[in-house]
């Protein structure tokens, strides 16, 4: 094993129709018109020096080492900002060239502390490189003259242009005397992550590296490390680096937290990670990360993992540490006891969409083949399940069109309830590059989020809907496209069903579906709607990306198929740039669907009933499977509470926290005689388990994960399980306890069944994947390379179907008692319940959640920003603390539900999507009013964190979930 | 919305509804269709995603002509396949 490093071209590679033939120092070399003769010189081996350029940002030309000389031109040109020309003739090395490189090089290192041997770039520097590579052997000027290097004079007074360290970041510092002003960190914020926090105050040798007016902790920064990874000195050091040293081996791995799901380098010595630093040729996030997968992997060796399996009769009985086999054997005893007791059907599980699809695979084929049943689900009946209903009615598949870099040729961009900032923020980069190129953006969203306006970004149209209209807005949008002539005509003849879409026009044309009519309900201007339906239908390509904003509602699948409507009449669906693309929640939600985890759907979306899918399965698995679809979620919850459903194993998923109003979950846990925790935390539903089996941290196992652009990542293990096996070997071993073999001796072996089982797969194996690096299914015979857009020629479904969309407002409604309306997201920091991200430093940026209200709602009751207000539903009550805020609109407030201690989901109610049962987290009607004191459910649950959390044999108390 | 959980009875009761209330969305959302489209697409949504038992709870509490329910979901009761060999 060896530490993987790409090359660095210097440059970006041109993507361009035309190659031009030059020759460097003697070597013909054909390159894309526009690359630099950096680049150019670098792709056949030649490496020029070089200190502000790297090929992920836009050539500069500041440090003037990469200068050359070309036959026919004065001076000596720097090879980053020169474009290689046809017959150009380069010499990259000349006694001038090297006199040259060597005075700068000089002048460099003359300001540079030569600490080299205790610096934490030792062995990872180019500025040392660079010294090596042009031969510096004496500094004449000396270090005695003005610099940045020394905190004092000779003469012991203070040096004006010092600068101290800032470690205020949690996970970097900022040293600069050690800079070199390339200026690589300016525009990485600029370019790459695109949020300019960075800037160079000062001109010549004053010219500084500086957070805007404070530091880097105080500032803009939203601590995605692209600075850091840009930085070729010490300047931006990770902060593990500079503890433990280089690193000396690295594996690509896939990141466990959003759907976007990043290509790592995971960085080690040893078992030990140094520092995850995101793979250039991984193609969801081509090198670039956020402050969560770069960062926040710290939880994956916090104390608080649970490594021993244990097992307790009563919940309110302390856990007891026992060896693998009498967990294992104790919870298949319970199973076939409760079986036995109430019936085949009172069993189930839910199968976590952190998990990989190997595992996630094993848990719904134990629910089909051990306990006979198909009470299988996955988290994704919380969040995207109204995205597969949709999709799969409207156009044929249950997935996302387009890959993540067919963002680069849309021209009109529809944000829709979504907040790709803050969930999805290295998606949200690429969408932000694009958007300075000058694609024209439309965000539809309740709140004023951060993609509305941020530098060198601004919204064409916000359209500020009231929460739970999301349809009406869609359909005035529609109605617009419709009734003023929009429509392309030949698209819609050529791909959809015309006797549909002719339904579907006549009823979106209707007055009640225009802007003016709908506006009564969304309080959009009309207008507004007007233009950017305009925008959308003509400005070139279409692309709609959108999030838990449009699934989280009672008519979640309404939206998502008014939409695709809306995307099939405009012609915006089947080529690069265009498309409608749900952005995931979970690294691997996409994968715990395509596996089969819904009640009524085997591997592919195949649904149970089918005879001849389940004959597949059956000859393979050699048990008969039930044709009848099983239970959902929040099905398996009313059932438990009613008396039948009784057994529960849980993949690495927190229920009593993340899913809605809590009391009713946890009232149907308790109910149940048998539930056991797959997980790596001792979580909020554990409160509620029989049976605890630790799970494995990401790093800790091999798999792959299935991002939202249908992306097939591997996951590689860098370190053993702390526990000792990986989920697959668990529910291997749950299964055979339960009379169900299931004979794999590693994930390739699972994925090789899966590829067996599921046409959209059949081309996938982890030769595959190592081959290709990555692939989207479908991947099979018809196209081996995986397939990067969908419904190019015609829909999956054969033809597109437009359905209609009549809006329907939620029963949830605001009145006297609850006049205001609670909607719910996530923020950048925190990850989803929180489980791993608080057990990081990431908490520095968000330690508790809070209510954000507009100031006019706050004022009406008396509450300023840090007050302590109680939030009450239908549902139940909780206090937090209050943050007034502009972003929201009067009326409505909002919060995140990272910190289980808070309770958001005590607010959340029942309501959930006509189709798929998906929660309406996003539509709650509340009152909010000051408080001094945490609401009952507050003090229970503080309460039961211990006394339901107690391990036989340990001080108790240091295991809640809310510990840092 | 909030359960009395110790009374089995209530609880039986609150679970009924919610079903009615679940097949009232459905129905919700199919009323714009005409309805001999609208009451086959009723019916083959709640058999294509509610369990056996599900069903046959619903049909139970539901079939008598009792309890309040969406016309248009009163007139798929027919077309919701029992629960298979029970």
């Amino acid at each position: 094993m060896s530490l993987i490093k790409e090359i660095d071209f210097g440059t970006p590679i041109r993507i361009a129709d035309k190659t031009v033939t030059l020759t460097i120092d003697g070597e013909s070399v054909t390159v894309p018109a526009g690359t630099s003769v950096m680049a150019a010189a670098m792709s056949v081996g030649t490496k020029i020096p070089k200190l502000c350029a790297t090929d992920s940002l836009e050539p500069f030309g500041s440090c003037r080492l990469c200068l050359v000389e070309i036959e026919g031109r004065r001076g000596t040109p720097a090879s980053c900002t020169t474009p290689a020309e046809d017959g150009m003739v380069v010499r990259t090395q000349s006694e001038q060239l090297h006199g040259l490189r060597k005075g700068v090089m000089e002048l460099y290192i003359s300001d540079h502390p030569l600490d080299c041997l205790t610096c934490s770039a030792n062995g990872d520097c180019e500025l040392q490189d660079m010294a090596g590579a042009v031969g510096l052997r004496e500094v004449r000027y000396g270090y005695e003259g003005e610099n940045h290097v020394f905190a004092k004079g000779k003469d012991g007074l203070a040096n004006e242009n010092w600068l101290g360290l800032d470690t205020s970041n949690p996970y970097f510092t900022y040293d600069p005397s050690k800079c070199i002003v390339c200026n690589r960190c300016v525009r990485a914020c600029e370019e790459v992550q695109g949020t300019f926090a960075l800037t160079i105050t000062g001109r010549g040798f004053d010219s500084r590296v500086a957070a805007g007016p404070t530091d880097f902790l105080g500032s803009e920064c939203v601590s995605c490390g692209a600075c850091v990874q840009a930085c070729p000195t010490a300047t931006l050091m990770e902060k593990s680096v500079i503890q433990m040293g280089q690193p000396e081996h690295s594996k690509i791995t896939t990141c466990a937290y959003c759907g976007v799901g990043c290509s790592f380098k995971a960085e080690m010595q040893g078992d030990k990670i140094v520092r995850m630093v995101p793979y250039k040729d991984g193609k969801a996030n081509e090198g670039h990360s956020c402050v969560k997968g770069r960062f926040a992997y710290g939880y994956a060796t916090h104390k608080d993992r649970i490594t021993k399996p244990m097992i307790r009769a009563k919940i309110t009985d302390p856990w007891r540490e026992v060896s693998w086999e009498e967990a294992i054997g104790h919870a298949a005893s319970e199973f076939r006891r409760v079986e036995a007791q109430y019936g085949r059907e009172s069993l189930g599980a839910i199968t976590s969409s952190r998990c990989t699809n190997e595992e996630v695979f094993l848990v719904q084929k134990l629910v089909r083949a051990a306990f006979r049943n198909n009470n299988v689900d996955t988290c994704a009946r919380v969040c995207h399940s109204p995205t597969g209903y949709g999709l799969k009615t409207t156009l044929g598949t249950s997935a996302g069109t387009q890959d993540f870099k067919s963002v680069e040729k849309a021209d009109v961009i529809l944000v829709i309830g979504a907040n790709p900032t803050d969930g999805h923020p290295v998606f949200a980069s690429r969408m932000k590059k694009r958007l300075r190129a000058g694609a024209k953006l439309i965000v539809a969203d309740p709140r004023r989020i951060d993609i509305v306006k941020s530098p060198h970004i601004k919204a064409e149209h916000h359209l500020q809907l009231k929460p739970g209209t999301n349809v009406a807005l869609v359909n005035a949008l529609a109605h617009v496209v419709v009734t003023e002539g929009l429509i392309d005509e030949a698209y819609v003849r050529e791909r959809c069903d015309l006797a549909d879409f002719e339904i579907w026009a006549r009823f979106i044309a209707q007055e009640v579906n225009s802007p003016e009519a709908s506006a009564e309900f969304t309080g959009v201007p009309a207008d507004e709607v007007r233009a950017a339906a305009r925008l959308y239908a003509t400005g070139g390509n279409g692309a709609i990306f959108y999030g838990l904003g449009v699934t989280e509602h009672s008519q979640g699948s309404t939206t998502v198929m008014a939409m695709a409507n809306l995307a099939m009449a405009t012609g915006n669906i089947g080529r690069e740039g265009v498309g409608i693309n749900p952005l995931r929640g979970q690294n691997n939600v996409q994968g715990a669907c395509d596996m089969g985890s819904f009640p009524h759907e085997l591997t592919g979306y195949r649904h149970v009933s089918d005879e001849g899918t389940r004959q597949i399965f059956e000859t393979l698995w050699g048990v008969s499977l039930d044709m009848e679809p099983g239970l959902r979620i929040p099905n398996m919850l009313d059932e438990a509470v009613g008396g039948t459903f009784k057994g529960l194993y849980i993949q690495g998923e927190d229920i009593a926290q993340s899913d809605p109003n809590t009391q009713h979950v946890t009232a149907g846990l308790a109910a149940m005689e048998c539930v056991v925790i797959q997980d790596i935390f001792l979580n909020e539903t554990a409160k509620y388990a029989h049976v605890f089996l630790p799970g494995s941290s990401f790093l800790e196992k091999d798999g792959t994960f299935t991002n939202a652009e249908r992306r097939i990542n591997r996951v590689r293990k860098v370190m053993e399980p702390l526990s000792g096996k990986a989920e697959w070997q668990v529910t291997i071993d749950l299964a055979r306890a339960l009379g169900y073999e299931m004979p794999y001796s590693h994930p390739a072996e699972i994925m090789d069944e899966i590829a067996l089982l599921t046409p959209s797969f059949a081309g996938v194996s982890y030769a595959t994947l190592d081959k290709l690096g990555s692939v989207q299914w479908p991947c099979n015979d018809k196209a081996p390379f995986g397939t990067p857009l969908m419904h190019v020629d015609h829909f999956v479904r054969g033809k597109g179907r437009f359905m209609l969309t009549e809006f329907v407002p939620t029963e949830e409604r605001t009145g006297a008692r609850f006049p205001l309306i609670l909607t719910t997201g996530r923020i950048l920091s925190q990850y989803n319940v929180g489980a791993q991200t608080r057990r990081t430093a990431n908490s520095t940026w968000h330690d508790e959640d809070v209510l954000e209200i507009h100031p006019f709602d706050a004022e009406n009751r008396g509450i300023k920003s840090g007050d302590l207000v109680a939030l009450a539903s239908r549902s139940g009550d909780i206090s937090l603390k209050a943050e007034v805020s502009e972003r929201m609109q009067p009326g409505v407030v909002y919060t995140t539900f990272h910190h289980a201690e808070t309770g958001a989901n005590v607010i959340t109610t029942d309501y959930s999507d006509w189709a798929t049962n998906c929660p309406e987290y996003k539509v709650t009607a509340v009152e909010v009013r000051r408080t001094n004191y945490y609401s009952q459910w507050q003090e229970k649950n503080r309460e039961e964190d211990v006394s339901l959390r107690r391990i036989a044999g340990k001080s108790a108390g240091n295991l809640a979930d809310a510990a840092e | 919305m909030s359960h009395d959980y110790h009374d089995p009875e209530a609880v039986k009761s609150a679970n009924l509804a919610r079903l009615g209330h679940m097949a009232g969305q459905i129905a919700d959302y199919f009323k714009s269709y005409p309805e001999e489209q609208a009451v086959p697409a009723i019916a083959a949504h709640i058999n294509e995603f509610w369990s056996r038992r599900m069903r046959q709870d619903f049909l139970a509490a539901f079939d008598a002509g009792s309890g309040e329910l969406h016309p248009l979901a009163r007139a798929a009761l027919a077309r919701i396949r029992p629960a298979a060999g029970q």
